[in-house]
């Protein structure tokens, strides 16, 4: 930060939409461990819009119809040690306590997850297979938008210019639905995912009815895995995992970099995502 | 040891809290980057993006406000001395002349300083330097094609033959002839980075015509004979001080000297002091890391199991220049034919120039890299005669009285047994073959030994020729001033040459002051490298320590004074008399005789002995291997400080495990493409197990109370024990380290699981 910077820290969020809808250039900073990184890189901004421990947006609250509403400004920590995310909604809390370690936990949101949307955001599958909708707010009013629809492509959203993202939906699941999370990182902590994922599987009388796939570290954005859900309807287990397995060749098209390897993520994500399917308890 | 006065109980063998510990834990310690200096300016590196070129010139960008910002700009032709950063040999420039040769990625071509850091960095970014681009080279093998030369005709930086029990190559062949079965085997081993935790950092100043240098280093009179010749100046003209430097592991032996120069040339241009402190990326980028080596090794023994023959032939990447390559690829060719009995080995090592930035000095210096190979092939000894891999090692360990490869009879101080017994009692039954993960990922488990050993102080006549000093004065309010060279670096120095002072003084700890290294106040203790600084420089202090009692005590009687001896120091000091200091230098053992043109005969003055066993368990869905335990017996001689001692093992260790599975350096076209913390993985607490650690100690005569080395074995035997414990997890071999889940993935073909 230069002198020249200038630095708001609203007391609410009306406040701070007002600011962001006057100053849509501004720096939009919750807990900064995505934007300390990339800032050696960077401009310096004209301002920055400090959302930190913002009132109102960080609350995990029970939602309607038995689903629940984690606020934007709800850290690692606070997501890992909710019981109601761990009982219910485990592959997010599971997630969060393999984000980084407990420094980054302490200070890392999941609107700063949710708004950076980075192919390795390990929020982000859970999301997915967990069919949450984020909720942003702006002068102009409320919306909400499926994950599915949030990520429009590498690290690019939804997102308004007048917008901030105030909560996560996630609704209730049916009964009969096993979750499971995996991530497989460069190490066991502070580790950048090289393949990790999330799966809702319906199981109704030992036949899987319904499920959501979803990956990430396989694409320029984290994604669902359709062929797989299609494959799988109406098998049992054991046969749901073969297919499974089947229709994840050619499903992802994964890359080469200096964590890992395009052929090393393929394969892993198709031991994985058969391994939802024959591991679930 | 002599009995002690009441109050004052020996501290030798006890954990005395670490002397600099409280200022570390509570920040007070100053490290470079928070020593400042008025009116300092802030340096840059502008360096080279091509692996091999020759420099035409540069092109400075107008758009930045040079004149302005005052902002200086040092190429090689304003080097007052010699250009070239002296070590072994006169081969590595400061900075690339115009005209000369560009020998790799991020090498430094030129210097700016500016009055703040962030217009250093855009004064960096404004200099475009010209290279006409040369073919590069950066494998072993196109060294040795040697169609490119970079080094000499033959791109060959060094290279030993040592041979035992034979005369000529004829002879060995027919020996290995003779043999029951021959175990052949390639084996490779990666570069690694220190990732000390204070990155490279250095500060100049100039101050009527000599030059000060401050800076985070291991070795001061290192940097202190580069800066004579690169300045051109006499040897008090320049004077190098260590400030607390948090860590080194061989990183900051070499690399210093150049960014010394750097901020030494900054400084008299800009005349005002400069300070440079590398970021993460560029350190890791541009500084020495441990060179990569491929290993051919073949085992031959008898229908008995009895070794007759061993042959090794090691190449090692020594990278764009010489700097330390010799004498690392020497402790690793004197380590590479095992602490075995075997009366005919052949062992040849070769060094190469390639266009990777220079490879260098790193914790175990060349001995991992030899240690790696032939565990691996005891292994496979082991597997082909069926016997128990604990078993076979200790039936042909070296004993006393035993030859290394280098005819070197072990003397005293040999622990192999101790280490051995140590693992085979603790080892339990080995993990359950077989199991299943809570999340369903069916997982195999295996479990690997290893035996190794560690030459303690310099190879050779080494520890004879640098003579190293120490001094110890008696100051006032009754202290004693430690002056030794040797620095701390995070491995508990102080705190050990306090606990030998203490007791050889007969003083409380507290009377006791290491003083800070620097080159005008303390003598050359050479440098703090080969885990010499305990077993070495801890014996001169105690000696030192010793006569400067024995002083003392006939002052006292001659002028009648009495008391202890923190009371006589007082009373010296008020007498007005003249400091009262001895200087003391390192004589070798007797009895030690080294040949350096057939490089045989005591090739170290002793070993320290290890024996690790690891277990492990490998994730078959994603290929991962976890720690499932790790022991390391050591033999240490003594421990002076037992707990520091155990650190050292522990660290060690890591990052040797580190080594086996994680670190993994990935050069694209001669430049480090994962130069960050992010991506250039080293181990966390949670990719340890709970490490064992059983300090064994056999005592060396001729270590301060039988200490000897500690600092480098640890780091190398873990890694073929990891090696051989994924190997017997799943059943085919593993000879190529970091054993990364990728390369995991690539054996499935070769798995035979049980
Ligand atoms: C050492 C380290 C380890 C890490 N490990 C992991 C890991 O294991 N897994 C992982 O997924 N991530 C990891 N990260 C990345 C980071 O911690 C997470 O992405 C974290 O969730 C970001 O949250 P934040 O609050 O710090 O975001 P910030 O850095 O404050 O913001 C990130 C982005 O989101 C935007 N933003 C934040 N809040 C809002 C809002 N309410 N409305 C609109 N836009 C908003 C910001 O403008 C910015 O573009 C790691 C980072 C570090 C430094």
């Amino acid at each position: 930060m230069t002198p020249e910077t200038a630095y708001t820290r609203p007391r609410d969020l009306a406040e701070a939409l007002a600011v962001r809808a006057a100053q849509p250039s501004w720096m939009v900073l919750a807990g900064g461990t995505d934007l300390m990184v990339s800032a050696i890189h960077k401009r310096v901004p004209a301002g920055i819009l400090d959302l930190w421990r913002l009132p109102g947006v960080g609350a995990i609250t029970e939602g309607a119809g038995g689903g629940l509403v984690i606020g934007a400004g709800a850290t690692w920590l606070e997501i890992g040690r909710d019981a109601r995310v761990a009982k219910a909604w485990s592959p997010l809390a599971l997630a969060a306590r393999e984000i980084g370690a407990l420094q980054i936990q302490a200070r890392g949101t999941l609107g700063g997850n949710i708004g950076t949307s980075s192919p390795v955001g390990d929020s982000l599958p859970a999301l997915l297979a967990l069919d949450a909708e984020i909720e942003v707010a702006s002068v102009r009013g409320r919306r909400r938008v499926p994950y599915a629809a949030w990520c429009t492509g590498y690290r690019t959203t939804a997102l308004a210019a007048d917008e901030l993202i105030v909560a996560a939906h996630l609704p209730p699941l049916a009964a009969g639905t096993h979750l499971a999370w995996r991530k497989v990182g460069t190490r066991r902590a502070q580790s950048i995912s090289k393949v990790m994922g999330a799966a809702a599987m319906r199981v109704e009388c030992g036949v899987v009815t319904d499920a959501r796939i979803a990956l990430g570290a396989v694409a320029d954005r984290p994604i669902r895995i359709a062929a797989v859900e299609q494959a799988v309807r109406g098998l049992a287990r054991a046969a749901a995992a073969e297919a499974a397995r089947a229709a994840m060749r050619g499903a992802i098209r994964p890359i080469d970099d200096v964590r890992s390897s395009a052929s090393y993520r393929d394969l892993v994500a198709e031991n994985l995502v058969a391994r939802f399917f024959s591991g679930m308890i | 040891m002599e009995p002690r006065a009441v109050g004052a109980p020996a501290t030798v063998g006890t954990s005395l809290p670490r002397v600099d510990g409280v200022a570390k834990v509570t920040g007070r310690a100053r490290y470079l980057d928070d020593l400042d200096a008025p009116g300092v300016w802030y340096g840059a590196t502008v360096r080279s993006k091509i692996p091999h070129g020759v420099l035409d010139g540069f092109d400075l960008d107008p758009g930045y406000d040079w004149a302005g910002t005052g902002t200086v700009f040092v190429t090689a032709a304003d080097i007052p001395g010699k250009n070239m950063i002296l070590l072994i040999e006169e081969d590595q420039v400061a900075l690339v002349p115009v005209g000369g040769r560009v020998m790799h990625v991020d090498e430094a071509l030129a210097l700016v300083a500016a009055p703040t850091k962030a217009l250093a960095i855009a004064a960096c970014a404004a200099v475009t330097p010209r290279i006409t681009v040369k073919p590069a080279i950066f494998t072993m093998d196109a060294a040795l094609a040697a169609e490119v030369k970079l080094y000499g005709d033959d791109n060959v930086y060094k290279q030993f033959l040592i041979r035992k029990g034979h005369a000529r190559d004829a002879e060995f062949e027919a020996i290995v002839a003779g043999a029951a079965h021959v175990i052949e085997g390639e084996y490779v081993t990666g570069a690694q980075e220190q990732m000390y935790i204070e990155p490279q950092a250095m500060m100049a100043e100039w101050r009527e015509g000599r030059c000060y240098i401050v800076g985070s280093m291991q070795c001061p009179y290192y940097v202190h004979k580069a800066m004579k010749a690169l300045l051109g100046c006499g040897p008090t003209d320049v004077v190098i001080a260590q400030s607390v430097t948090g860590g080194g592991f061989g990183g900051k032996e070499e690399y210093p000297s150049m960014l010394a120069g750097h901020v030494a040339l900054l400084a008299h241009k800009a005349q005002r002091a400069v300070k440079i402190v590398y970021e993460r990326d560029e350190d890791i980028a541009a500084t020495t890391k441990r060179h990569p080596a491929r290993t051919r090794h073949r085992l031959a023994v008898d229908a008995a199991g009895e070794i007759v023959a061993i042959d090794v032939d090691c190449v090692m990447d020594g990278g764009a220049y010489l700097t330390l390559s010799p004498v690392v690829l020497s402790r690793g060719v004197l380590h590479a034919a095992g602490p075995y009995r075997c009366a005919v080995t052949r062992v040849r090592g070769r060094c190469v120039a390639t266009n990777h930035p220079p490879h260098g000095a790193f914790r175990g210096f060349g001995a991992p890299q030899t240690t790696f190979p032939y565990e691996r092939q005891i292994e496979k000894l082991a597997v082909l005669r069926g016997e128990d891999p604990l078993a076979l090692r200790t039936r042909l360990a070296l004993r006393k009285g035993d030859s290394t490869a280098t005819s070197q009879i072990l003397g005293a101080s040999v622990g192999s047994d101790e280490v051995l017994t140590a693992i085979r009692d603790c080892a339990g039954t080995p993990p359950v073959r077989a199991g299943v993960a809570a999340n369903g990922s069916p997982l195999r488990r295996g479990r690997g030994v290893c035996f190794y050993f560690h030459g303690a102080g310099f190879t050779g006549s080494g520890e004879a020729r640098l003579a190293g000093r120490a001094q110890v004065a008696v100051v006032a309010g009754g202290r004693f001033e430690v002056r030794a060279s040797s620095t701390d670096i995070g491995q508990g120095a102080i705190t050990m040459f306090t606990q030998i002072a203490s007791d050889a003084l007969n003083v409380d700890p507290a009377r006791v002051v290491v003083v800070d290294p620097n080159t005008r106040d303390v003598p050359d203790s050479g440098p703090t490298v080969a885990s010499r600084t305990c077993m070495v420089v801890g014996g001169v202090v105690d000696r030192c320590c010793r006569r400067v009692r024995g002083r003392l005590e006939a002052w006292g009687r001659e002028h009648g004074v009495t008391g202890d001896l923190a009371a006589l120091a007082n009373a010296y000091v008020e007498s007005g008399a003249p400091e009262l200091a001895d200087m003391v230098q390192y004589e070798p053992p007797p009895g030690i005789a080294w040949d350096d043109a057939t490089y045989t005969g005591a090739a170290y003055p002793v070993f320290g002995w290890g024996a690790c066993l690891v277990d492990v368990e490998v994730d078959l869905d994603t290929y991962e291997v976890k720690l499932l335990r790790c022991v390391q017996a050591i033999d240490v001689g003594k421990a002076i400080n037992p707990i520091i001692v155990k650190g050292q093992i522990e660290g060690g260790t890591l990052q040797a495990l580190g080594w086996a599975l994680l670190e993994n350096i990935v050069y694209r076209e001669g430049r480090v493409a994962n130069a960050s913390m992010t991506n250039c993985i080293v181990p966390t607490f949670a990719d340890a197990p709970e490490l064992e650690t059983i300090m064994v100690e056999v005592p060396y005569p001729f270590g301060p109370s039988g200490a000897k080395g500690v600092g480098e074995i640890p780091m190398d035997g873990p890694a073929a024990a990891v090696a051989n414990a994924v190997s017997d997890a799943l059943g085919c071999a593993f000879d190529e380290i970091p054993i990364l889940p990728e390369v995991v993935a690539a054996s499935r073909d070769r798995w035979r699981l049980a």
